[in-house]
């Protein structure tokens, strides 16, 4: 266990070469197929999950655990219903089978997992898998359920038929391992390639495995009343809308009301730690450096932890239940309003609480086209980043006017004008993506509902270590090297020996350098380093303008709120705030964006596209407002 | 557009009588079955809709409406999936007469 802790690499081959001896095995299977689930059970913890170069497919990479061959690689690729459509997760698929792979060792076995619930659906697989030529073990999975369900099938006359040996198996349970044991521990020789009477057409595997799941006696078993039950109340015309909502509320509260706090919490811990740490180090520019520089570039990134933690549990409660996909049955009405599909409702929402973890929940949208387009509008959404500086913003030049009796003041009207603006904003552009760079998806909305099951604790546990990890280790390192970067930035050049004043820094004289550009925004060059170090993260703009104000002798005495208003126009004030409201304004953001769509392109079109937006709002707010308050 | 063979159903209905019944799988009743007849669709979605069991002679069901009215829950080889409208236009199905509420297999 001692490897899920350090950098998951796998140096590959690391034995020597039994000749002749199976040491790459592929999982193979459609989608819903309990490939996954095999995975985990057979590798543990002992897997790396990264990208394929290029796309955004997953590539899943583990040792073989609990059973004796420990030097075993297991690749899980991409779950799929045929080796010939056109789909990235089919080309993956094949590329990795026929060893063409950069980076991925070729196999030299396949575990065909297919869900014995729906068997002769899933041999449509068997066929085309089976004609690579490699030795194939059959898993037929969840076997127990679909005993217990009144379904049966002949294995023997199964193996008789395709030729390569058959298991019935429980990935959930972990029963029937034993045959992949004894499958891997045997010589790996290439097999004369099947000889199937299959054309290679849908219609034609088809029917040959409707012919073969007659001739095996398969049995499909009895459809779960529960789940024809449970729908007849979840997607009820009237309680399906309602319970829906009371699921979509209790996990935005919960992400939001609670996870904050123990963001909150956490970020108070790690700032405690850094001055305990402090204390230690000699003051001056390692201090400086190790603390202001590292560990806040490192607790920036942790400090994300407890909301991406709490949100996947969540998701994998939802998923692994078979709920989600009901949500998003429920959900794609209105999200079809906006050019997206059901399943980027729940992604969008906890964007609220933080765009970080939602776009790392939006890996159950399988469209990619409809995955990008929602990854593209989720940073739009009113994050709980931006609620410092609308606060400071508004407490300071909003009147408390009553609009709607006493409840509804004007601050509130300002608050949820800013929210509805970024929602709009969300709404416009996935709009314009999906007719012009998103345009023709050539795949529609096609949502499988799988029967309804209990979730396991193992799973859930699995899932979100998996999240942890992916996060810590792919946006920790572009985070830590930003962080680096603008502590230096504002450290140098020295002065006298001594760190510069942030108005003298490198990053203070662009600020400078840049208010010509932002004058006609109403904003001066204290606001414009405030811009620039809020890059890292929203938040951190106030404490720039805090810093910068209480450093500057004519405003020290004043509180923050009272300096600004001496310093700024109305018109620029709500500028800022809108500017906020559309601005790429978060490095982790960036990072996640890099690492799910594994390329600096998307993020870089989404940095430049935001920034340009919020400049042209924040031009027009201010002066629309400086002429209608003279 | 790919057609089927003679679909073989229990009791035979003459071909006459088929192409009068072929609908649109979105104009297939709540709780009625139908056989699929052809699909007419892009290539790429066609072949996956026939990987999930979309194919001539599979028999489908018209299981229930999301509450919204759309997308469209089908029965189909022992699973369930969910179609829009507009995709669900572009499948044809041949509707079994006087077969309702009971599952397609």
């Amino acid at each position: 266990m001692s490897s899920c802790c350090e950098t998951p690499t796998l140096d590959l081959p690391i034995e020597p070469r039994i000749p002749g001896a199976i040491r790459t095995v592929a999982l193979v299977g459609p989608p819903n197929s309990g490939k996954s689930t095999l995975f985990n059970r057979l590798t543990g913890l002992r897997q790396k999950v990264a990208n394929y170069p290029g796309v955004t497919v997953e590539q899943r990479i583990g040792r073989l655990s609990g059973i004796d061959r420990s030097d075993l690689t297991v690749i899980d690729l991409p779950g799929i219903y045929s080796l010939s459509s056109y789909s990235e997760d089919t080309r993956v698929a094949l590329d990795v089978l026929h060893g063409e792979m950069p980076g991925t060792p070729a196999p030299d076995a396949v575990l065909l997992v297919l869900d014995s619930l729906h068997l002769s659906r899933q041999l449509m697989l068997a066929a085309p898998v089976l004609a690579l030529g490699l030795p194939t073990l059959i898993l037929l999975n969840m076997s127990d359920l679909m005993e217990a369900r009144g379904g049966e099938v002949d294995s023997l006359a199964l193996a008789g038929e395709l030729g390569a040996p058959v298991a019935k198996i429980s990935a959930t349970r972990g029963t029937g391992l034993d045959a992949i044991r004894h499958f891997l521990g045997q010589k790996s020789e290439l097999q004369p390639p099947l000889q199937l009477p299959v054309m290679g057409n849908a219609a034609s595997y088809r029917q040959w495995a409707s012919g073969v799941s007659t001739r095996t006696n398969y049995r499909a078993p009895l459809s779960s009343a529960v789940s024809r039950n449970l729908d007849n109340i979840l997607l009820h015309r009237v309680w399906g809308p309602l319970l829906f909502l009371v699921v979509v509320i209790t996990v935005f509260q919960v992400v939001f009301s609670i996870g904050q706090p123990l963001s909150d919490g956490f970020q108070t811990l790690l700032d405690a730690m850094g001055a305990h740490a402090s204390a230690w180090l000699p003051a001056g520019w390692i201090q400086s450096l190790l603390i202001e520089g590292v560990w806040k570039g490192v607790s920036s990134v942790l400090v994300f932890l407890p909301q991406i933690l709490l949100l996947f549990l969540f998701i994998g409660v939802l998923e692994d239940s078979g709920y989600l996909a009901r949500a998003a049955l429920i959900a794609d009405r209105v999200m079809r309003t906006i050019g997206l599909n059901g399943k980027a409702f729940i992604p969008l929402l906890s964007a609220y609480a933080c765009a970080v973890p939602a776009i790392m929940a939006t890996r159950t949208i399988e469209n990619k086209r409809d995955r990008l387009a929602t990854i593209l509008v989720t940073p739009f959404m009113t994050c709980s980043a931006r609620l410092p500086i609308y606060i400071l913003i508004i407490a300071a030049f909003v009147p408390n006017r009553p609009v709607l009796g006493d409840i509804f003041g004007l601050r509130a009207c300002v608050m949820l004008g800013l929210y509805v603006l970024g929602f709009v904003a969300a709404l416009v552009t996935a709009r314009l993506l999906k007719s012009t760079l998103l345009r023709a998806s050539p795949t529609p909305f096609i949502l499988e509902l799988p029967q309804y099951r209990l979730p396991t604790l193992r799973s859930l546990l699995l899932r979100l270590v998996d999240r942890a990890r992916v996060f810590l280790h792919q946006a920790g390192t572009v985070i830590l090297a930003v962080t680096l970067v603008l502590w230096l930035l504002s450290h140098v050049p020295f002065h006298d020996g001594a760190f510069p004043a942030l108005a003298q820094s490198f990053i203070g004289r662009v600020g400078l350098l840049i208010e010509p550009v932002i004058r006609p925004l109403g904003f001066n060059w204290k606001i414009g380093i405030g811009l620039l170090t809020s890059v890292l993260a929203r938040e951190v703009i106030v404490g720039t303008l805090g810093t910068l104000y209480g450093s500057d002798p004519a405003t020290q005495h004043l509180t923050l709120q009272t300096a600004l208003r001496h310093d700024m126009h109305i018109g620029g004030a709500i500028a800022l705030v809108v500017y906020f409201a559309l601005a790429m304004q978060c490095t982790s953001t960036l990072a996640v964006v890099r690492r799910e769509t594994n390329s600096w392109k998307w993020p870089a079109i989404q940095f430049i596209y935001m920034t340009v937006l919020a400049y042209l709002a924040a031009l027009a707010t201010n002066q629309g407002l400086s002429r209608l308050f003279g | 557009m790919l057609q089927a063979g003679k679909p073989h159903l229990g009791p035979h209905p003459t071909p006459e009588s088929w192409s009068l019944n072929v609908i649109a799988l979105s104009e297939l009743g709540i709780g009625k079955h139908g056989i699929v007849e052809g699909l007419d669709l892009p290539e790429e979605v066609q072949h996956h809709l026939m990987h999930m069991g979309f194919v001539p002679d599979a028999r489908v069901l018209a299981l229930r409406r999301a509450p919204a009215g759309d997308p469209t829950v089908y029965a189909i080889d022992g699973m369930e999936i969910a179609l829009r409208q507009e995709t669900a236009r572009s499948i044809h199905v041949w509707i079994i007469p006087g077969d309702d509420e009971q599952e397609g297999s």
